[in-house]
């Protein structure tokens, strides 16, 4: 799912029969900041979404499940709309870790002679 | 779902038996200020689309869903032919 802002609608007299019925709107894909991103795409609407409104909307195959049980040929829905976000600002990188403790050198001196 | 403007035809004598009788499209998307975007898609009409209308397509396998289209070899379907768009 994704974030949406409605900036249109969509007037078709003449559609396929089971989209009948079905608001069509214009909506500008948004990145979680709110910056757009993306073409503008048509979305059937199952919420009611106004001009302006921030929403999210869902595509592929389910969303037309979002209008059960008329299941209408549409790839993208609005299904809803968006109150607030919260949103973990960015955090500086986390420091690298302290350096590890060098290992201990080896001992010196005449390895012990086998057998 | 995408606008997109009809901009030819293509015929196919050989094709799979469950597309037969279908009108296949050659659609440009557009923007919704009617601006041409790049690529060109075949699409198969359900609304009986002519030559330089404002369409409005659906892809993938939603596009099965579209009347006519069920349980047919379709990603790319005409479902509406568009009288007006607005903008806010």
């Amino acid at each position: 799912m994704y974030f949406g802002r409605v900036v249109g609608c969509v007037w078709s007299t003449v559609k396929n029969r089971n989209l009948e019925g079905h608001r069509m709107l214009v909506i500008q894909p948004l990145t979680a900041e709110l910056a757009n991103t993306g073409q503008r795409i048509i979305c059937t609407d199952c919420t009611g979404a106004g001009a302006g409104e921030l929403i999210y909307w869902v595509r592929g195959r389910e969303a037309s499940y979002a209008l059960l049980p008329q299941e209408p040929a549409t790839d993208a829905t609005v299904v809803a709309i968006v109150d607030s976000i919260h949103l973990k600002s960015k955090v500086a990188p986390a420091p690298p870790p302290p350096a590890a403790p060098a290992p201990p050198a080896p001992a010196k001196g005449r390895k012990p002679r086998k057998g | 779902m995408i606008l997109a403007r009809v901009v030819g035809t293509v015929v196919a004598t050989r094709k799979d038996p469950r597309l037969e009788g279908f009108k296949l499209l050659i659609v440009k998307p557009v923007s919704p200020e009617g601006k041409d975007e790049a690529g060109y898609v075949v699409a198969v009409d359900t609304v009986s689309a002519g030559i330089g209308e404002r369409v409005i397509t659906v892809s993938g396998s939603s596009a099965r869903m579209a009347e006519g289209c069920k349980d047919r070899p379709v990603d790319t379907a005409i479902v509406g032919i568009v009288d007006e768009v607005h903008l806010d």
